[in-house]
Order: C-alpha cells, then sequence, then structure tokens
C-alpha cells in the first residue's frame, strides 16, 4: 500500500517494544461481536493510482466543463479565469498540508496570507475589518444574521425578494432552531427592486435587513435610502455579494451605509467545483468586531519586538466557549482564502477594474443582442454581469433544448423557485470575461431555436 | 485611497535587525517578507485583461468614484511573495505534525490531480442534470463507500465541515422528536467532548449537561443510565473518545439512550481509529459526522475548506437535508434532490419528505469529494483496514516509548486508539505544556494538541497517524524525550523558545486587547518613516 511507509519488520519491531504479539490486542476494547473479521466484504481492494485515475476520468468525461461550451450559468457562482500562478501556488506543501495556525511561530505564512485577506476583503467590501473566511456565501448570510441579532438584541429580520433563493432557504433552516422570524417572499419579474417596500416595513422590532447586490435577477440599486432608513429605526442593514468582481466597478456596499457585508469568493481565485469548496467572505464596521464570527487573524509582535500575525480574538470561538459559544463554527476556508487572495494580488486595483469593466461590457453585449429575440424581453436594464430575460416559453424546458444545441444558456428561475408559477418563464443569464463573441452569437442562435 | 503613503519600502534596513547580524533582517533561507500594502500599489497588475467598451449606460450613478486600495503585483513578485510566505509555515510535506484529534496524515497528490480533472472542478452548481451525471455518479459512489463502511443507513453530503456535520446530525434527531411530538430539552454531553459538541448542542436550543467520566476516561455507563429520562434527547459521544480510547460500553450506551427514546449522536473525529474494523452502526450510533479532511486526507490548508458528510440510521435519513442520498431495499444507492424529493420519499419511507431543510447553497464540498473518493479506491477495503491497524499502532508505540519519561495518565488501562495522551505531571515548578511544545518547534516538529482534553492537567495530545515511518516516530520520541527530561529539571532556556522560528513567542494578549485585523496606512512621523518593527507599537 503506497502510502504507507510501514514494513511488516517495522510492524513486528513495533509490536515488541508495545510488548503485544498482534495487533488485534490493541483493539481489545473493542467488544469482539463488534469487531469485523476482515475487511468489508462487497467493497473492492486497494487499487493502484492507474486504475484509480482510469475510474475517476471515466467519471469526469460523463460531465459537460463549463470551458468548453458557450456557458452563461451564475445565480451565485461564477466562472471567470483564473492565473495559473493561483493554483501553482496553492498546491505548496507549506500551504496545501499546513493545519490551523495553532502555533503562530511556525504558521506565519498562513497567518499574513490571512490577514491580507482580511484587509483585502475589508477594502473591496467598503468595511473596517474582516474575518478569515466563513464556509461560502449562504453561511456567512446566516451567521451575519445571527451577529445582527446579537447587536440589536431583536429578533425578526426582512429578507429582500432578491436574496439567492438557496440563501433564504439556508437562513430559514437555521432559523427554526434560534427563535429569529425571517420575512421573506420571492421576486417580480420587474426592474424594480423591492427595496423601497423593504424601507417601509422596518420597525422598531426589526433587528436586520438583508439585501443582495446584485440581487438573484441581477438588478442592482442604491442602498443608501435602506441604509438610512435601517439606522432610523435601529436596525443593520446586512448586504450579500454573490459576485465580488462586480465591486470592481460598482459602489461597495459599505459606502451606502451597510453594517455587515457578506457575499460568496469564489469569482475570485476558486473556480466552480459543483458547489463548492467556496469561500465566504464576511466584513463589517469595526465597532462590531467583538461579536464577529469565524476566525480572525491579527497583529502583533514577537518576543523580539518583530511584527507577527496571530489567530485572535478567539473567546468567540467554540474551543473556548463550549454552551456559550456565539456560534459552533470551527474551521474557516483557509484555502481557498488563500486562492481569493493570491488572485486578488495579481488582480491589483486596476486589474480588478478592468476585469469588471471587461465583465459588463460582454454582458451589454449579449444583452442587447438577446432581447432583439422575437418574444424575448430584457427584465432589468440596470446589471453589472447578470441579467434576467423573461421567455415567451417556460424556461426549464428551453435550458435544456439549448443544452441539446450544445450551449449552457442559463439557470431557469423554474429552477430556483419551482413553487413560483409566475417566474417559470424567468432565465437568468451571466455573462463573465470568458464569453467571447462567438459564444454569445451561439447562445443567441440556441435560444431562437429554444423560444419557437 | 492610496497604499503606503508613507514611503517605507523594503529596501531600507530594517530597525531592529542587528540581532541577525543583516540589514534586512534575512537569515540566508529564512527570508522575512512584507505585506502586499508594503510592496504592491494600486497602479500594478499581474493579468493582462482585454480592453473593454468603457460606457456604463444606466449604472452611471452606481459607479465607484474613490479609490479602493487593493495593492497589486506583477506576477513574479506574487509568485515569489506567496513563495517566501509559505516557507514560514510548518507543514505535513516537512515533517511529523501530530495534533490529537487533528489526523494530520499525508496527502496523497493523486487526490490534487484528480479534483482538478476539469470535468469535476469546471462544473456549475446549477448546470443542468444532464451534463453532470459524473459528477452525481461520484457523489452516490462516495456516499455508498461511507454507508458501507459505517454500516449505516443513508448519509447527507453537504455539511461543508465537521461543527456543520454535527449540526446537521443534531438537527436530525431535532427534526425527528418534533416529527413523533416528542419536545425534549437534554443534549448529554461527555466532559472530555470537543467545544464544538456543547456549542452545536446549544445552538439547536438543547440544553447541554456533562456526563462525568471514570478515572480511566472513560463515560461513566452508570451515570449516564441514571441521568437518562423523558428529556434526554441525545447523547453525544466521541468514540475513539479525546483521551485515544475506545469506549468499550458504547453499545450498552446506545441500548440505554435508545431505551429512553433518545438518539446517539457519535463525533466522527476520530474514526481513523476503527476505519475498517470498526462499523459504528453495529454500536448503535444514529448520526455521525465524518472528516473527510481527517479520516480520508484530504488538504486541511491552513485550516479548511473541511468536509464533514453526516451518515444516518433508517430513523434518522428521512430528515436529513437536501441533496441527499439512501440506499433502497435493492441495495442501489440514490443522490435525492427537491424536485424527487417528495416522490422517492413516498416510495422509500411510505410518506412525506420531512428532511429538516438546507444547510449550504450548493450540494457541499465536491472538491473534497473527489479527493476521498481518489483515497479511499486508492486504499480498498484492504487498505482502510490497514490504515486503522497502523494508525493504532504508531500510537501505542510512541505512549510506550515515552510513558517513563512522561505522566501517561490512561497508559495503566491498556492501550491507546489512535492517540497518545500524557500529562505535566513532575515537571518543574514554573515550566508548562505550552514550554515543552515551543521547545518542539525548535527541535523541527510541529506540537500536539495542548490543554485537550481538559479532563487531564497540561493534556499533550499526541496522534501520530499511520502515515509516519518508523524512523521518523523514533526522531520524535527521541526529541520528545529529551525535551520531557528538560520540563523536568526545569531547564531556564524553555522559557524562552522557540529560539529558531521565523518568530520568537508571540504576544497573543497586545493582539486581543488593541486587536489590528486590517492593514491600515501607518501615519508618517515627521523625522523618519516608520519600520515594520514599529509598527506593531500602533
Amino acid at each position: 500500500m503506497r502510502y504507507l511507509p510501514l514494513s511488516d519488520a517495522d510492524r513486528s519491531a513495533m509490536l515488541d517494544t508495545i510488548g503485544v504479539a498482534h495487533v488485534d490486542e490493541l483493539f481489545r476494547d473493542v467488544p469482539e461481536e463488534a469487531r469485523l473479521d476482515g475487511p468489508i466484504r462487497d467493497l473492492p481492494l486497494h487499487a493502484s493510482e492507474l486504475q484509480v485515475e482510469r475510474h475517476l476520468s471515466a467519471l469526469a468525461r460523463k460531465n459537460v466543463p463549463a470551458g468548453e461550451v458557450p456557458f452563461f450559468l451564475g445565480c451565485g457562482a461564477y466562472k471567470h479565469h483564473v492565473p495559473a500562478s493561483v493554483d501553482h501556488l496553492i498546491q505548496r506543501g507549506e500551504f496545501l498540508t499546513a493545519y490551523t495556525p495553532y502555533q503562530p511561530e511556525i504558521a506565519q505564512g498562513t497567518l499574513q496570507v490571512l490577514f491580507e485577506f482580511q484587509s483585502q476583503v475589508a477594502r473591496l467590501m467598503g468595511c473596517e475589518v474582516a474575518n478569515a473566511s466563513m464556509y461560502d456565501g449562504s453561511t456567512a448570510c446566516w451567521e451575519a444574521i445571527g451577529m445582527a441579532r446579537r447587536i440589536s438584541r431583536k429578533a425578526k429580520t426582512l429578507i429582500s425578494s432578491g436574496l439567492h433563493p438557496h440563501y433564504v432557504s439556508v437562513c430559514k433552516t437555521m432559523a427554526k432552531f434560534t427563535g429569529d422570524t425571517l420575512e421573506t417572499a420571492a421576486p417580480e419579474l420587474s426592474p424594480t427592486t423591492d427595496l423601497d417596500d423593504l424601507a417601509a416595513r422596518i420597525d422598531g422590532e426589526t433587528s436586520a435587513v438583508v439585501v443582495q447586490y446584485p440581487d438573484i435577477l441581477g438588478r442592482v440599486a442604491d442602498l443608501q435610502p435602506l441604509a438610512d432608513a435601517a439606522h432610523a429605526k435601529g436596525a443593520l442593514l446586512i448586504v450579500v455579494v454573490t459576485e465580488p468582481v462586480a465591486l470592481g466597478l460598482l459602489k461597495s456596499p459599505g459606502e451606502m451605509g451597510a453594517d455587515i457585508v457578506v457575499g460568496e469568493g469564489q469569482s475570485i481565485g476558486v473556480g466552480l467545483n459543483f458547489g463548492g469548496p467556496y469561500v465566504g467572505l464576511f466584513a463589517c464596521r469595526e465597532k462590531h468586531i467583538r461579536q464577529m464570527p469565524g476566525r480572525i487573524a491579527g497583529e502583533t509582535i514577537d518576543a523580539d519586538g518583530k511584527r507577527g500575525f496571530v489567530l485572535t480574538l478567539s473567546t468567540r470561538e467554540q474551543h473556548i466557549r463550549r454552551e456559550k459559544a456565539t456560534s459552533n463554527i470551527c474551521t474557516n476556508s483557509g484555502l481557498c482564502a488563500l486562492a481569493f487572495s493570491i488572485h486578488m494580488t495579481l488582480l491589483g486595483e486596476k486589474g480588478l477594474r478592468q476585469l469588471a469593466e471587461l465583465n459588463h461590457a460582454r454582458a451589454r453585449v449579449a444583452a442587447d443582442k438577446l432581447a432583439a429575440i422575437p418574444g424575448v424581453r430584457l427584465v432589468n436594464d440596470l446589471f453589472f454581469n447578470e441579467f434576467t430575460l423573461e421567455l415567451p416559453v417556460e424556461a426549464r424546458p428551453a435550458v435544456h433544448r439549448m443544452v441539446e444545441r450544445g450551449v449552457l444558456g442559463g439557470v431557469s428561475l423554474g429552477r430556483l423557485y419551482p413553487d413560483e408559477a409566475s417566474l417559470s418563464n424567468g432565465l437568468v443569464v451571466a455573462v463573465t470575461e470568458t464569453a467571447t463573441d462567438e459564444d454569445i452569437d451561439a447562445l443567441a442562435k440556441a435560444l431562437t431555436e429554444a423560444v419557437k | 485611497m492610496t497604499i503606503n503613503q508613507s514611503g517605507w519600502k523594503p529596501t531600507t534596513p530594517v530597525a531592529g535587525a542587528t540581532d541577525t547580524g543583516t540589514v534586512t533582517g534575512n537569515r540566508a533561507l529564512m527570508l522575512e517578507e512584507a505585506l502586499i500594502f508594503e510592496i504592491g500599489d494600486t497602479q500594478t497588475t499581474g493579468v493582462d485583461i482585454a480592453p473593454a467598451d468603457k460606457s456604463t449606460g444606466g449604472i452611471a450613478s452606481l459607479l465607484r468614484s474613490d479609490p479602493i486600495g487593493l495593492p497589486g503585483l506583477s506576477e513574479p513578485e506574487t509568485v515569489r511573495h506567496y513563495t517566501r510566505l509559505s516557507r514560514q509555515n510548518y507543514a505535513i510535506d516537512l515533517g511529523l505534525f501530530p495534533l490529537g484529534s487533528c489526523t494530520m496524515k499525508h496527502n496523497p497528490r493523486l487526490n490534487e490531480k484528480m479534483a482538478r480533472l476539469p470535468g469535476f472542478a469546471d462544473i456549475h452548481p446549477l448546470a443542468p442534470r444532464e451534463t453532470v451525471q459524473g459528477a452525481l455518479e461520484l457523489i452516490n459512489e462516495l456516499a455508498f463507500w461511507l454507508i458501507d463502511l459505517t454500516g449505516m443507513h443513508g448519509v447527507a453530503m453537504s455539511p461543508k465541515a465537521g461543527a456543520h456535520g454535527e449540526l446537521c446530525g443534531i438537527l436530525c434527531i431535532r427534526a425527528a422528536l418534533e416529527a413523533r411530538g416528542d419536545a425534549r430539552s437534554v443534549v448529554l454531553v461527555p466532559e472530555s467532548a470537543h467545544g464544538t459538541n456543547p456549542a452545536t448542542a446549544a445552538f439547536a436550543g438543547y440544553k447541554v449537561e456533562n456526563i462525568p467520566a471514570t478515572p480511566e476516561g472513560r463515560v461513566d455507563l452508570e451515570a449516564l443510565k441514571a441521568r437518562l429520562g423523558p428529556d434526554v434527547a441525545a447523547v453525544m459521544i466521541t468514540n475513539p473518545n479525546t483521551c485515544g480510547l475506545f469506549e468499550p460500553d458504547m453499545k450498552a450506551i446506545s441500548d440505554a439512550v435508545h431505551a429512553a427514546g433518545g438518539f446517539v449522536y457519535c463525533d466522527g473525529a476520530n474514526f481513523n481509529a476503527i476505519v475498517g474494523k470498526v462499523r459504528p452502526g453495529d454500536l448503535g450510533v444514529d448520526a455521525m459526522h465524518i472528516n473527510l479532511h481527517k479520516t480520508f486526507s484530504t488538504p486541511h490548508g491552513g485550516g479548511g475548506p473541511g468536509s464533514g458528510p453526516v451518515v444516518l440510521s433508517e430513523a434518522l435519513s428521512p430528515f436529513a437535508p437536501l441533496p441527499y442520498t439512501a440506499r433502497t431495499a435493492d441495495g442501489v444507492v440514490h443522490l435525492i434532490e427537491e424536485e424527487q424529493a417528495d416522490a422517492f420519499a413516498e416510495e422509500h419511507f411510505g410518506g412525506k419528505l420531512q428532511s429538516f431543510g438546507r444547510m449550504t447553497a450548493f450540494h457541499g464540498q465536491m472538491g473534497m469529494f473527489t479527493r476521498a473518493l481518489s483515497y479511499i479506491l486508492s486504499h480498498g477495503a484492504d487498505g482502510l483496514k490497514q490504515v486503522a491497524e497502523d494508525a493504532v499502532l504508531n500510537a501505542n508505540y510512541i505512549l510506550r516509548s515515552l510513558e517513563d519519561v512522561l505522566d501517561a495518565p490512561f497508559a495503566h488501562s491498556g492501550p491507546c486508539m489512535h492517540e497518545a495522551l500524557f500529562s505535566d505531571k513532575g515537571f518543574a515548578d514554573g515550566v508548562s505544556t505550552l514550554d515543552l511544545a515551543k521547545a518542539l518547534i525548535d527541535e523541527g516538529f510541529h506540537p500536539m494538541t495542548m490543554y485537550f482534553p481538559l479532563v487531564v492537567h497540561g493534556a499533550m495530545l499526541v496522534e501520530p497517524t499511520e502515515t509516519e515511518s518508523k524512523a521518523a516516530l523514533d526522531q520524535f520520541i527521541m526529541a520528545l524525550r529529551s525535551v520531557a527530561e528538560r520540563c523536568k529539571e526545569g531547564d531556564e532556556s524553555l522559557k524562552s523558545a522557540p529560539h529558531h522560528a521565523p518568530r520568537r513567542r508571540l504576544d497573543e494578549t497586545l493582539a486581543a486587547r488593541k486587536p489590528v485585523v486590517a492593514w491600515k496606512e501607518p501615519v508618517p512621523a515627521a523625522a523618519e518613516a516608520p519600520t515594520p518593527s514599529e509598527v506593531g507599537d500602533r
């Protein structure tokens, strides 16, 4: 077995040192009747690298990679080009095979990366501080609601109809167990967001308002009036960003008055990975730092006075506070945070702005072309790189008809909202820098055929 | 906002660098590295992006007008920055990483290669199902292994980490109890449990009560039985437990809990010790999370991403979060998503779907599933059994090779499982477990888990894993013996260890008292630009 260094001679010598004749004597605490007498029978035996590779490659070939077809899916996960050096660097053993930095003297690499990541995320979101990452955007969103409850001491949260429905589901699942009240609704196929309506509904019982920017249909709107309305009633504004590239072009939620900004960082450096692992982003105002969940790296000095970094404010962490902890989260998404940070360093401010401009320009080209298809209506003219079309037919089957033409043409709202008949003709189309003119033409052609 | 207006650059001598005898602060291969905010600027980029049409139409009013303050570096500078930083990390690739309860084993590179196949890495979670059949098959195949290795009925694949899996299991239990109209309020947790266990139970709305341990470091069965009653929803047990011992009464515990109408949650953090040897399902466990990043070797990545699928008994399977997998009577394992869930439940559970909901936006940690399956197929049923045996053998070898110099509180009660537990008993006054750990750093090892479990004073929990050679263990034993002797003698130099790491002991109190968690523009002093060593004094 290639991963096991002990030889039979080693094993014998070690058993002698321990003073037992057979390894099974070390398992003597396991009751006889619970012990398996040999390898589990209906499972295969060990395999060579070649055999494993052959088997898994065959499975991989049954999927259609995004890079091989005209590809326009978004809704919380986006296809972007990741520079080659990102994946090379995250595979360095010192990053890949290190663990939680419990011993900071020999984990300065990880800790400095996290400190740099936090600084990048805070600036991108327009906030003062950020944590070292969460599992993903949806779990970060729920943690933000919990944090707002701890700050406001109120338990009613208004959730915008533009929040990703899976994020809403995650929050609803958790709220069942915590006693939070969540007010939610499905979106309408309209260019107008529900921000004004939300602002009007805030009352003295409201802990927080949650909005997505750009929202699930790709709509963008000024958040400042909603922030002002929330603050006037003692509520917090939580903003969710599932496409961080947008913040290279658009005003950050922080500068529009958001108190907590969370999001999904997958767009930068991470890749699609069929939904995970991703990287949750979490930023907030400095005054709330001690209520922020998850890990945080902080700056300090060592015994020689040299600058160094440690995990800090860990009294929030479950491992200290046990049943009094504010969250049971134990880990972060360190390696994905590293990928995010490397990609962001390569981009820099200039590259991020250029990337954002390119995304918007490509999406504009596609939107104009698709809106010209007979019977197809562009729902929102204000968008970053993702917009919604209303088709003359149900979008779900249309998506499958486009697959038959070799095009992954978007996400149908029927898949995201199976119970909302009014949304069944909606198709959300994401267009990134990876879409060529030929790809956009192929999409237009496939969609034209699919809606006939 | 511009970056680094003060103008400090690593091109100026480092104040206080004289202790290294170099103006740069570098020590040969030990290279200092400034922050990206100190070496980059907002006009540098390491990517070439095609020019774009800049007309922004309707969104003009929402455009950023102020600078963001994100530094960029060219590609060569970027590669150097992160490569230099990487060298300040200890890692499994460098040596033994014996953190108890963390199972820091070798990460096979085949797994990395497989996870990067475009057919797995470059597919979208909402892709039409006909374009991702291979991915669903892979999840099914891994699920089949996890169910078979644990002797359970179903598995929830979506939890993103161990603690997330714990939460999933406890929420399944809560949903099952609610479905039968049984409001129970208490979860029992042993004193030696991972801190996440009580945190999880409390989050799910339960009152947490401790179960005492016997002097042998195991659950006190009689005390547990005495506490069981109609208010106890579940018992959360870690088996093998955090003292590195198997709970021999596990079946009796499960039977007692079931008889009292409760459920048994098992924390699977230590599954590596028994994989292929014992099936938790045979011991009466109802739910157990499996840390793919421990037992099945998906890399820890400096702290995540993890992956924590939860295997479930027949009683709990219907309540699992979506999407989930379950084996039907014909032996086939199915992946069930929202759309088929009701029909499937009707057919196989004889009723409506009772899933408690969704735990994460998508299906879970696909990248980890691929790595874990690659690892499992490589070992096969025979190899996994050997994994458990070698892991336990290595831990016992360490225990017996050191019990004459370090106090091993439970060594008298027999063999340990996959990890050896020591205490600080016998150390000279003023010498602590922390001092021993810092001295081990100088010897070229990552220290073991310290001060956990809480039931042992100055605990040191050593988990070598099966991927260490005898030579590596012997060197570690030699180093630990030497350090332990120094701790007993009260060697003064221990207090200032480590001496040879990239940094000496770091001031954690300062970090918490005056948190600096994001880079801020240093305020330039009138006379001279600040140096990195002054930055900490801000």
